[in-house]
């Protein structure tokens, strides 16, 4: 049997906004855990006894372990009918813009609960009664769709906002810069949020990115770009903000350079033939700058929280999550008959 | 119905989709200049924010025009030139072609990317391109090919209003002829072949310019006793098979002419098509009219050698009627 998904986006805590934030990111964490111990399951030398046949987790999946802060401090500022265009690491941009999490997680298992009915999977989450253009397999290659976006808000005479996140990598993509070239020329309602994590794939990006940063890449064309630091969650949402609110008002796009770091690997699965590429020291030396602990700890000294709200709401999503796995690993894969169908609107 | 340019058919049936529909817009590289005619006077009509001119930046146009239909647009882009998609085939293929796929079904991409295709007078290879057997291939896309003005007009309208991305192809050899258009609302719906001769001995399916050299070749024919059932599928993708396997399972013969190259072609896809539904029903193998497996020329000698015409139709016909099978029992 097949359960019915939740409705997308609705929690049901009444947080304090504040609190609200770190729930955000740390729902996004607990996800992308869950995902990284089924997938260390699959290929060992996890804990496979843990885990049944069924969860056996398929494909392959990118994870945002460390980036939490910026899919977070940007998208709830947005609203279901502003856009999204992410990339293919976007569970956490999917989740933090209001994504059911049964769903995702339902897409990751290619079962027909998932949001594209188990077509997409990890790499192309689709979800468009939220503003999901899709998480994007191809590195750049959802850029200008947030400038389509845009354009269709400002040629109807909507005051919507269409995001778009990147990474370092795609930084590097002409069509980044043909897409800057497009929303500073007709003034578009975009907002480029660069994730630079550091590494494309296993490799620093100081070694394949000219320049200082990325963020001059936004200047020329006189695109108000600012740099941020991508592990706080309020300096995100304030520099995002300022941008968000200049593009609803006719102000045109903005550039944020996010800077952070990715904990876990460019994907699971890798240790099989990317060997160790960076330093232990290197890595723990990011950890202790995590966002959701610098978050939660501002929460404690600032008295808007204790650690027991806390604790009680890491437990709450982790029960959220293992509902999910539950949730994707109980529903049907799609039928057979579906291989050919969604092709065309009208199937023929 | 008054005689009409090719492009400027098309040219009407954007201007009627603008008019009637204010989700539609248009965009492309010099798009008041119009090289090859279809943009003709639409900014004068509507302004350059509804047909809007664009740097020369195919990856995020097309990309822009993906976004825009995903979010409740209807965007019409004039590439120009088919040669240029190639500079945006992450665009085309990764995105255009398989997002609605991909998502299961949630979303609708009702786009229109439009382009000339084939040697349009010495160009050269970079700007004679016809790639709409590799975008046959991509699925997710639509793929419209007309061969006279009254179709072309018939067609762009269904291919505006249409939910999915359409590659609308003009064959540039053709954007100069002219022919009756009716007036007004004039629809010709994709996925339906027109029968544009009837006859007994021989079928032949020609698309885009092959398709008016076909009409040639089958009236000269005609004259000489051979009679030849003519049919332009005007759409590749919905291809109408049932029409082509229907005209080869009563003439037993077909030559298939492309204004492309030969391997993994629309012909050899008609040719497979054909074998797969009737083989019983051939009595000589299905002869193929292409340009040969090269880049477009430049020089005019070989340019016209390269490119499809009548007379190579009807020496395909000629051959075609030469061959039979003796059937084994």
């Amino acid at each position: 049997m097949t359960p019915e998904p939740a409705r997308a986006g609705q929690d049901v805590y009444s947080d304090h906004p504040l609190v609200g934030l770190y729930r955000r990111m740390v729902r996004i964490r607990r996800f992308e855990l869950k995902c990284q111990s089924l997938w260390n399951a699959r290929i060992g030398p996890g804990p496979k006894g843990e885990v049944t046949s069924a969860e056996q987790m398929p494909g392959f999946v990118h994870l945002s372990i460390g980036q939490e802060a910026i899919a977070v401090g940007v998208c709830t500022l947005l609203r279901p009918d502003d856009q999204i265009a992410s990339t293919h690491r976007g569970h956490g941009h999917v989740i933090a813009k209001g994504g059911d999490v049964n769903r995702i997680m339902a897409e990751l298992y290619g079962r027909v609960t998932g949001y594209c009915r188990g077509k997409g999977g990890s790499m192309h989450i689709f979800a468009p009664e939220i503003g999901v253009l899709g998480t994007n397999g191809i590195v750049g290659g959802g850029i200008a769709h947030a400038v389509g976006a845009a354009m269709a808000h400002k040629l109807l005479g909507r005051d919507g906002v269409a995001v778009t996140f990147f990474g370092d990598g795609a930084s590097n993509q002409g069509v980044f810069f043909e897409s800057m070239n497009l929303a500073a020329l007709w003034h578009l309602p975009v907002v480029f949020v660069c994730e630079n994590n550091l590494y494309s794939e296993w490799t620093e990006y100081e070694r394949l990115t000219a320049g200082e940063q990325i963020v001059e890449r936004g200047r020329p064309f006189g695109i108000p770009s600012v740099p941020v630091d991508g592990n706080d969650v309020l300096a995100v949402r304030d520099v995002a903000s300022h941008a968000i609110r200049r593009a609803r008002a006719g102000g045109g796009p903005s550039l944020i350079e996010a800077k952070t770091y990715i904990q876990c690997g460019h994907m699971e699965g890798e240790e099989a033939f990317a060997g160790k590429y960076r330093s232990d020291e290197e890595i723990s030396s990011w950890v202790v700058r995590d966002p959701i602990t610098r978050l939660g700890e501002r929460l404690i000294s600032g008295r808007v929280a204790d650690r027991s709200v806390l604790a009680g709401v890491e437990a709450e999503e982790q029960q959220r999550v293992d509902e999910a796995l539950r949730f994707a690993v109980a529903s049907d894969p799609p039928d057979v008959s579906e291989l050919t169908m969604h092709v065309f609107a009208k199937e023929r | 119905m008054p005689d009409t340019y090719f492009s400027l058919a098309m040219r009407d049936a954007i201007a009627h989709a603008l008019r009637e529909d204010p989700s539609v817009f248009v965009m492309g590289e010099d798009i008041d200049k119009s090289v090859l005619g279809p943009t003709q006077g639409l900014v004068a009509e509507f302004g350059p924010t509804r047909v809007r001119n664009t740097p020369i930046s195919e990856q995020a146009v097309i990309g822009a025009v993906i976004g825009a239909s995903l979010t409740g647009m209807r965007p019409v882009m004039d590439v120009m030139f088919s040669s240029f998609f190639y500079v945006a085939m992450d665009q085309i293929a990764n995105q255009a072609a398989h997002i609605r796929y991909m998502s299961g079904g949630q979303v609708h991409l009702p786009l229109v990317l439009m382009a000339g295709i084939g040697p349009s007078g010495q160009a050269g290879s970079q700007h004679s391109e016809s790639p709409h057997a590799a975008l046959m291939g991509l699925s997710g896309l639509k793929v419209v090919v007309p061969s006279t003005p009254a179709d072309a007009k018939g067609l762009m309208l269904s291919a505006i209003r249409d939910p999915d991305p359409v590659i609308y192809l003009m064959d540039v050899a053709l954007a100069g002829t002219k022919g009756p258009v009716p007036d007004g609302e004039h629809v010709v719906p994709l996925g339906v072949a027109e029968v544009k001769r009837e006859g007994r001995d021989v079928t032949v399916v020609a698309m885009g310019f092959a398709a008016a050299e076909a009409l040639e070749a089958a009236d000269r024919l005609g004259s000489e006793g051979v009679s030849v059932e003519m049919i332009d599928p005007r759409t590749l993708v919905p291809l109408d098979v049932e029409t082509i396997v229907a005209s080869v399972g009563r003439t037993g013969r077909l030559v298939i002419a492309e204004t492309g190259r030969r391997t993994c072609g629309f012909a050899a896809e008609v040719a497979a098509l054909t074998m797969e539904h009737v083989w019983d029903s051939l009595v000589a193998p299905p002869i193929r009219v292409t340009w040969p497996d090269v880049p477009v020329p430049y020089s005019p000698a070989l340019e016209m050698a390269c490119q499809v015409d009548a007379e190579d139709i009807i020496d395909a016909v000629r051959r075609a009627l030469q061959m039979s099978r003796s059937v084994h029992v």
